[in-house]
């Protein structure tokens, strides 16, 4: 069978990741402390995590445009409910099979974070722009909460002991798979009705859109990468605390998306790897690097309001 | 005759205390262009949101090919073969011509979510039909030039000509077309009198038209209906509402 381009670009895509990663992991074990050690290491997981997220929420915020500000939530339910089946199934399970545990772990969190975003979802068909922020902020809110009190998943303290399971190959490997089924879903004819619902509802109905599926099939898979996320970030940190989840986190999702311009993906991947990196390349300025952060944030949104990069929009998308 | 293709019987519809239809009775047949006037806020838009579903009557009821359409919703009517156009150009104003009309087109499409991610032949060979057939459909309408072109970008008359693509990709069996001569010069409308009766006979479908512009009704309408403070107040052939009284007075007021 013939592979169209975009599946040719995916498959190239996992592979390189995979291949990647023993490179790196000698690069780290000989030449630690030179010009790539395993922090640089953790950091490009980070930005294969953010990418994910913002990818996935762009398909909401962007495409959609539905306005979501519960995205943390979202990736909370996926990293706690990944992270706790593995901590209860790693001894019993055989070393050799660990990638398979953590594969349906990811798999059970992205569908854990799915079924809440159905929940989610149904308000929306309801609610549009600030007020559905406000519900999304509160289910957030509310997801935070909870897991802040359970004492299953370690309560305030957090959820200790995680394995380290998230390399190189799995958080890019991720995250080609969440472009891909982001972007795919959107160009296709199927997907223009994404795009209709967000420009107007009234006149998509009209021509036989339904807009309230299209809204809720966003929230879902956007919730089921966002709870993929969360996945791969608990076991890249090795703890769980609520607070990594809170509102501020949502916030940095939705800055990648707005930076990088509403539903252009290319845009939305350069933003999540560049706030990456800035939070960290300005730790050299201490105190002031959340100034600095905010300030850059400010300017890009007062010159470039309509995303920092506009590229690889709007053609009519050849199969 | 058969079963009208359109029936509207004793419909009301009331916004707290403003009716503003009232009893209406229409019937439209198959193949049938008609019009309905009247003066600004008789609720000739309203009626349009009746039949399309984004109203629900307050009392009586709706009939489309023999079916009811209480609570159908407007995406559910357009699968059955009802579409429309908006007064105030509704486009998909972030999508390009060609994706305006191919979002309309994914109605009688079965590549849903799951053929669009696997990508595979049944996917490749449906998207490559629904290109023909947008691209089909645009050049009827000489916009295949534009088809990169953003719609909002587009002259106005352009527009209103792609609403009417857009709306014919669903491929319906009544359109519904409000004020689609609303901002145009002398010269557009009468090009536009033309493309509704050629859409007409292309494509065998019923026509509704809500319009003011009196040339443009009386010019193509087989039969037309007039409203005054949604109550129809005459229906008839254009040389018979030309001659009714009670139309002049509505438009024009009584003598005394």
């Amino acid at each position: 069978m013939m592979h169209s381009g975009a599946k040719r670009s995916l498959i190239f895509a996992i592979f390189m990741a995979i291949a990647l990663t023993p490179l790196l992991d000698w690069i780290v074990k000989t030449h630690s402390g030179q010009f790539f050690n395993g922090y640089y290491l953790g950091i490009l997981i980070d930005i294969a995590i953010n990418i994910i997220l913002a990818v996935s929420l762009n398909l909401i915020n962007g495409h959609t445009g539905q306005f979501s500000l519960g995205h943390a939530g979202f990736m909370a339910v996926g990293g706690y409910s990944a992270a706790k089946f593995t901590l209860i199934l790693q001894s019993s399970v055989p070393v050799a099979a660990q990638p398979v545990l953590f594969a349906a772990a990811l798999l059970l969190g992205g569908i854990a974070a799915a079924i809440v975003g159905l929940a989610v979802g149904i308000p929306s068909l309801r609610l549009r722009g600030d007020y559905l922020a406000i519900v999304t902020l509160g289910f957030g809110e509310i997801i935070r909460v909870i897991f802040q009190t359970t004492e299953f998943f370690g309560a305030a303290t957090g959820l200790p002991g995680i394995s380290h399971w998230t390399t190189f190959a799995w958080a890019w490997g991720l995250a080609a798979v969440t472009v891909f089924v982001v972007t795919c879903l959107v160009n296709s004819t199927y997907g223009r009705g994404f795009i209709a619902v967000h420009d107007d509802e009234i006149a998509a109905s009209a021509m036989g859109i339904n807009p309230i599926r299209y809204k809720v099939t966003a929230f879902v898979v956007g919730a089921f990468f966002a709870g993929i996320a969360g996945g791969l970030f608990a076991h890249h940190k090795r703890f769980l605390s609520p607070t990594s989840f809170d509102f501020m986190k949502s916030i940095d999702i939705v800055v990648m998306v707005i930076l990088g311009g509403m539903g252009r993906t290319p845009g939305v991947i350069a933003a999540a790897i560049i706030l990456t990196i800035l939070p960290e390349a300005l730790r050299s300025f201490a105190e002031y690097r959340m100034i600095i952060y905010s300030l850059l944030i400010i300017g890009l949104m007062i010159l470039r309001p309509q995303g920092l990069f506009t590229f690889g929009k709007k053609r009519a998308v050849k199969v | 005759m058969s079963q009208p293709l359109l029936q509207l019987e004793n419909v009301t519809i009331r916004f707290g205390g403003l009716t503003a239809v009232s009893q209406l009775d229409l019937k439209l047949d198959e193949h049938e262009l008609v019009g309905i006037i009247g003066p600004n806020g008789a609720g000739k838009t309203t009626l349009f949101n009746l039949i399309t579903g984004v109203y629900q009557p307050t009392e009586g009821a709706i009939h489309f090919r023999g079916q009811p359409t209480r609570c159908v919703k407007p995406y559910e009517l357009a699968r059955r073969g009802i579409t429309r156009t908006f007064q105030n150009i509704r486009l998909f104003r972030s999508l390009s011509v060609f994706d305006n009309v191919r979002a309309a087109l994914q109605l009688h499409r079965d590549h849903g979510m799951r053929n669009a991610l696997w990508r595979g032949k049944h996917f490749r060979e449906s998207e490559k039909a629904v290109e023909t057939e947008v691209m089909e459909l645009l050049e009827i309408f000489s916009l295949g030039r534009l088809r990169d072109e953003e719609a909002t970008c587009l002259p106005y008359g352009d527009q209103r000509r792609l609403e009417v693509v857009r709306a014919l990709a669903t491929k319906p069996k009544l359109l519904c077309l409000d004020e689609p001569a609303a901002g145009m010069n002398p010269t557009e409308k009468v090009e536009l009198m033309r493309l509704i009766q050629f859409i007409q006979e292309k494509f065998q479908i019923s026509i509704l038209l809500v319009e003011h512009d009196m040339k443009v009704v009386m010019g193509i309408c087989q039969r037309i209906a007039v409203l005054d403070y949604g109550i129809k107040i005459a229906e008839g052939s254009p040389e018979e509402i030309q001659k009714n009284p009670r139309v002049i007075e509505a438009y024009l007021g009584s003598e005394s």
